[in-house]
């Protein structure tokens, strides 16, 4: 058994940006909005980091299981979703006389993805294939905090005695420190349309945040039934403790 | 128990055709149970109770989860956005099934401490094990319904366990995967598969429970009931114990879905399964480490026999052997609370079963502390359960001086009273 798997994980294509050997330090835990049993999404947050992703990421990685509607639940009207949706082409068709044409995405269109499949992915990046995001803060260990990370982990220097190959970037919190991803973001490489002021640092943590919701867009309905339902359960139990010595004081 | 009569015309018209009703009150109602039973026997029914739950929300799940290798991890991803309550129903279902292996090795424990499966209870405890046994095959099979990484690597190494046999192990492997390769025909049979064997288990409830009723619970003292003196009729005595516990376990199971939800779950099988990319380390789910650690352990052949198929028979032969528990525990008294030595190895017992779950957790080749391989440990573990069940329970049910259980259940009842009292 064991040789079967290891004659697959020698299929393993190189450069998938998925080189794990070497042990990454634990990324350091963030004060996400979105942590602990209360913790909503920053709405202010998840609008910055959704330009991060419209202007920088979705340049490679695909978001394929977003829809432009969702949005909605997030606080964007259907005004805003139209505006987001337009910025990306998608394909579409046959229309009527059999051919394949391309339009503005729609609310109702996912995300639409930067490549027409994973080959043409592969060859725009040098055989790396750039993963799709949407439950990517789910499919790391470490999660939102990992993702950050790494988003803010390239250092223009390898330490002294670690070689990085061609093509790779050194990366301190990637498995293996070696990553295929050039530095995505640079202090303003968007224009905040807030004011924040986009630091490398804020933009990650922007569009980590974002990518959190994308990861999981009912974690906020899933907090609030859970803190009713909880409680309700602790009354009910109690109750039926009560009840239970009730019932029960009569035998010995 | 004076067997009650009914005056609605219905109820007697359907009562003399089919005795539900009477039947309802025998079983449910007047049911005598003996009146000592502590906590660890609402793990039964709270077994029962998850078994429901996983069914319902499973049927339910089945109405959008798409079997087909391109839509399964979407359709499971569209199942948590987009259907209504989607989110709530998967984690349920997905939480339900670590919650209902916790539920059941608890129970299986305490069967085992309290001496459950002696005379005249073996063919309760061999259903038990039976159903243990089809529960690990549903959970391995659901566990690759959602088509990630893990799901995938899963079915790969699990089914080509199989292969370890000689002569008709590839062609197991084959006949299990329907090709060459897990692929879709493997995904389509085992969705069909997970669909039916949680009806399987049903049924064997309903048998487990037949045995059950036929010589009813053992207790704490591991005693005979003697009278009326010993027992109270189910309802409402163990009915309102039973809601009181199952309150406090869905504290906990709720607990998980709202706040921790993929606490028990690999991060890699929120990634699409892909055939070319083996994931760094396969782990099957917490309940499925002890077996993966056993399998694991045995690196070496014996005489002609390559370690492989030796791995795969100690596995499935760490399940099976509980079989013989009844007849390995030479033991006349049932309860370890009168038996000095073996409530101590006892808990040796679950102590290198929890080990064995660590060690499946961990790659084999890695080190504790620096010191010593998971592997070693690992095999260390695996000696000692069956050494445990082979060597040390019908040995120590021969040597150790038990000692003497109390004359009856309300006896003890009261010494324990008058203690209560002589200490206040």
């Amino acid at each position: 058994m064991r040789k079967f798997v290891l004659g697959a994980a020698l299929a393993l294509t190189l450069g998938a940006g998925t080189a794990f050997a070497a042990e990454a330090p634990k990324p350091p835990a963030q004060a996400w909005s979105f942590n602990g049993v209360f913790g909503t999404f920053d709405r202010a947050a998840l609008r910055r980091g959704l330009q991060v992703y419209t202007e920088v990421c979705a340049a490679c990685h695909s978001l394929g299981l977003v829809y432009y509607r969702h949005l909605q639940s997030i606080g964007f009207s259907e005004e805003e979703i139209k505006a987001v949706a337009r910025e990306f082409e998608v394909e579409d068709g046959p229309n009527d006389d059999g051919e394949m044409f391309t339009r503005p995405a729609k609310p109702t269109d996912p995300f639409a993805s930067p490549f027409p499949n994973d080959q043409a992915a592969r060859a725009a990046n040098a055989g790396a294939f750039p993963p799709d995001l949407s439950v990517m803060t789910k499919a790391r260990k470490g999660g939102e905090d990992y993702l950050h990370a790494v988003l803010v982990g390239y250092r223009d220097e390898a330490p002294a005695g670690v070689e990085v190959m061609e093509g790779l970037f050194f990366n301190e919190y990637f498995p293996g420190h070696q990553i295929a991803m050039p530095p995505p973001l640079a202090d303003d490489a968007v224009e905040y349309a807030d004011g924040t002021k986009a630091t490398v640092q804020q933009m990650s943590m922007d569009v980590t945040t974002f990518l959190a919701w994308a990861a999981e867009p009912t974690m906020e309905d899933r907090k609030r039934l859970g803190i009713k339902t909880l409680l309700f359960l602790l009354v009910l139990t109690a109750m039926l403790y009560a009840l239970k010595r009730k019932v029960w004081s009569d035998v010995h | 128990m004076t067997s009650p009569t009914w005056n609605n015309p219905v109820v007697k018209w359907i009562e003399y055709r089919l005795p539900v009703f009477s039947f309802t009150q025998e079983h449910l109602i007047d049911y005598p149970t003996p009146k000592n039973l502590n906590y660890w026997w609402n793990f039964g029914s709270l077994a029962g109770i998850t078994l429901t739950i996983m069914i319902v929300t499973g049927i339910v799940l089945a109405m959008h989860y798409t079997p087909h290798v391109d839509y399964a991890f979407e359709s499971v991803e569209r199942i948590m956005r987009d259907v209504n309550y989607g989110w709530l129903i998967r984690y349920v279902h997905m939480n339900g099934g670590s919650m209902f292996f916790a539920v059941v090795y608890i129970h299986i424990f305490r069967g085992l401490y309290y001496g459950s499966y002696k005379a005249p209870r073996e063919m309760l405890w061999i259903i038990g094990i039976i159903i243990l046994l089809t529960m690990m095959a549903t959970a391995f099979l659901g566990y690759v319904l959602p088509w990630g990484q893990m799901s995938f690597w899963a079915a790969t190494v699990i089914t080509n366990m199989f292969s370890a046999f000689p002569l008709i192990g590839e062609p197991i492997v084959s006949w299990l995967w329907g090709g060459f390769s897990v692929d879709n025909p493997t995904l389509n049979r085992f969705f069909s598969l997970h669909y039916l064997l949680p009806f399987v288990i049903f049924g064997l409830v309903f048998v487990h429970l037949w045995a059950l009723h036929v010589h009813h619970s053992n207790n704490p003292l591991g005693i005979d009931t003697k009278g009326p003196q010993d027992i109270l009729p189910f309802h409402p005595y163990y009915t309102i114990k039973d809601l009181f516990g199952l309150g406090v376990f869905m504290l906990v199971f709720l607990g998980f879905v709202f706040f921790a939800p993929n606490f028990f779950v690999e991060p890699d099988n929120y990634i699409k399964a892909n055939p070319m990319q083996t994931p760094t380390h396969i782990v099957p789910e917490w309940y499925l480490t002890p077996f993966y650690a056993i399998l694991r352990a045995i690196t070496f052949d014996i005489w002609f026999i390559p370690a492989k198929l030796i791995g795969v028979m100690a596995m499935f032969g760490s399940v099976l052997i509980l079989v013989l528990v009844p007849w390995l525990d030479t033991s006349k008294v049932r309860s370890a609370r009168y038996r000095p030595i073996y409530k101590q190895v006892y808990w040796f017992f679950v102590i290198d079963c929890i080990v064995l779950g660590w060690v499946g957790f961990n790659s084999p080749d890695a080190m504790f502390m620096g010191a010593v391989s998971f592997l070693r440990i690992g095999q260390v573990a695996t000696a000692y359960y069956f050494l445990h069940l082979l060597v040390v329970m019908p040995v120590l049910g021969k040597l150790e001086r038990p000692r003497s259980p109390p004359e009856s259940i309300s006896a003890a009842v009261t010494k324990e009273t008058d203690t209560v009292t002589e200490a206040a």
